[in-house]
């Protein structure tokens, strides 16, 4: 009764367990190493991209290229039919004894507002996709975090996960030949 | 590469194969050439153009990666030096074309005198200096393989890092005298099959064309090759995501020049522009630019986009198979209406010349390819994956 009180009040204060790495093969292999063991809520922090790192935590999120795929249809279609409107509806000219419907002049205006309400959706979906600006994040608790953007390498299993045990994982962590493994605080 | 190699008596397999074709198609070309002459060069030329092209793509790659040094060329370079040092066969089958002149090119008839146009074109157009054009360009073309293809080699032996600079010192340039020289080349070899007609965004547009169809043969040849050493000790799927890429920048660029000439001749609607796109449009040929608008556009932009088919060997395998097919249909859409005006008819010289010029090409480059190592392994570049793009 004592230690389910222990680690349930241990658990409210505590976001995760996170270990400090010094080069990105280590992280990799740790990550891949937490994802085998059953680990699914985590996160790598890395000052560059390291090939293969969002595989390793189980990252397989396609979201933003869907979201963008759609934006640029819209844009096609959007761009297609606003050259089609004005110059079949709204502005029905003869220009030089063609049709009123004459594709090939609509095709730059289609491209152009293709790939610009896909630019706009792959920023705007990708920002709230990704949950950013975001002014607090707990992994920020940590001093040594800051070296996050500059030459180490971090692995934070979070106390969400369901096989998250402050001890077990903590000594799991230690495992893996890190620098350091420290509690983040919420 | 030692001649016990695995890889090195695979690609010598290949070769004779390649060989065994191209003879085969070359005996049939005869035929073609004792049956039909005017037909026969017709085929030849549309076939030389594509595997010339595939050259000199080749070249225009090579160029491309010492100016700007990406790892994604590190494993294609070889294969790219390869096919640029075909360039010198292609200059010797170029032969047939000047020998058969006179019944490909009317500018080169006796009766173009008669023609107003022709004869205010007379000054470039006209037999001799056409001929000495074609050697100067297949000149400057060895030149840069011959000298690409040495210091590539005494990289690998001398590991002196300043060949390095030298390569690039010697492309960045090479790059606009290339341009030049293609464009020139197929303003000579295809545009003046129509000499009333002019666009100054063929040569781009033709150039890019051929990187495609080059792009698409080295990630092909690259993917089959990975299944053994050495490269299989190289390729990692950030490479071919990487290839991938450039496959597709180089396809919508392809893209936006073939319809940018499209969009201006169909706008202005001119009658000295527009003969162009109605032979090409009418008759049956209308099909064949459909095919070539959805299999060299639109079914490749589609599947180009998806991060899957890039970073999968055998998905990226299958769009290049595919551009390789689709570019061989586009070289003959540019060159053969120009003979055939208005109606559509493929004869079966069409098939069988590709066939032979092809089977010479490939020989002659899987000869070129077994003579160095697969892999520059003198370049310090060559180790390690290329940085993973978070673009796309």
């Amino acid at each position: 009764m004592l230690t389910a009180t222990k680690i349930s009040g241990q658990l409210e204060f505590l976001y995760g367990i996170m270990a400090e790495f010094d080069d990105p093969e280590s992280l990799l292999a740790a990550a891949r190493r937490a994802y085998a063991e059953g680990y699914r809520e985590m996160d790598a922090y890395a000052p560059m991209p390291v090939e293969g790192l969002a595989d390793a935590i189980g990252f397989r999120s396609n979201w933003v290229q869907r979201v963008v795929f759609a934006g640029g249809l819209v844009g096609a279609v959007g761009g297609f039919m606003l050259c089609w409107w004005i110059t079949v509806i709204a502005y029905p000219h003869n220009v030089g004894g063609r049709p009123l419907n004459s594709w090939p002049a609509y095709v730059p205006i289609t491209f152009e507002l293709m790939v610009l309400v896909a630019c706009i959706t792959a920023v705007v979906g990708m920002l709230a996709l990704n949950g950013l600006p975001q002014p607090y994040h707990p992994v920020f608790n940590i001093d040594e975090f800051a070296r996050a953007s500059r030459d180490k390498f971090f692995l934070c299993i979070e106390a969400s996960d369901a096989r998250f045990d402050p001890d077990r994982t903590r000594h799991f962590l230690e495992q893996l030949d890190p620098r350091e493994v420290m509690d983040v605080p919420r | 590469m030692t001649p016990a190699d695995p890889v090195t008596i695979q690609i010598g397999r290949w070769q004779r194969n390649s060989l065994l074709v191209g003879i085969a198609g070359a005996v049939l070309a005869v035929v073609a050439l004792l049956i039909d002459r005017q037909q026969f060069l017709r085929s030849y030329l549309f076939a030389y153009l594509y595997w010339t092209g595939m050259a000199l793509g080749c070249l225009a790659i090579l160029l491309m990666h010492h100016v700007v040094g990406g790892k994604w060329g590190m494993l294609i370079r070889r294969l790219c030096e390869a096919g640029a040092r075909t360039l010198p066969v292609m200059g010797l089958l170029l032969v047939p074309v000047l020998l058969g002149m006179s019944t490909l090119y009317i500018w080169a008839r006796p009766e173009a005198v008669r023609d107003a146009g022709i004869q205010s074109k007379a000054a470039y157009l006209n037999v001799p200096f056409f001929i000495g054009r074609a050697v100067f360009y297949f000149a400057i073309w060895f030149l840069y393989s011959h000298l690409l293809s040495k210091w590539s080699a005494d990289l690998d032996r001398t590991r002196d890092e300043r060949l390095i600079s030298k390569m690039r010192a010697l492309s960045a340039p090479g790059l606009v005298v290339l341009t030049l020289t293609t464009t020139f080349a197929f303003v000579d070899w295809i545009m003046s099959l129509e000499p009333h007609w002019f666009s100054t965004i063929y040569g781009a547009m033709f150039m890019i064309g051929e990187m495609v169809e080059s792009f698409a043969f080295v990630i092909a040849l690259m993917i089959i090759l990975s299944k053994t050493p050495p490269l299989r000790e190289y390729v990692t799927a950030q490479h071919i995501h990487d290839l991938g890429n450039m496959m597709f920048a180089f396809m919508v660029l392809w893209a936006y020049l073939s319809f940018s000439q499209f969009l201006i001749i169909w706008a202005g609607n001119l009658p000295n522009e527009i003969p162009w796109y109605v032979s090409r449009l009418r008759g049956g040929w209308g099909w064949v630019a459909l095919a070539i608008v959805i299999f060299h556009f639109a079914v490749p932009f589609l599947l180009l986009l998806m991060r899957g088919v890039k970073r999968r060997m055998n998905r990226l395998f299958q769009v290049a198979l595919l551009m390789i097919a689709i570019r061989l249909v586009d070289v003959y859409w540019i060159t053969e209406p120009a003979f055939y005006g208005q109606r559509l008819s493929i004869h079966w010289a069409d098939l069988v010349l590709p066939v032979a010029v092809g089977g010479i090409w490939l020989a002659v480059f899987f000869g070129q390819l077994k003579s160095r190592p697969l892999v520059p392994v003198g370049d310090p570049r060559l180790q390690g994956a290329p940085r993973e793009t978070v673009a796309f």
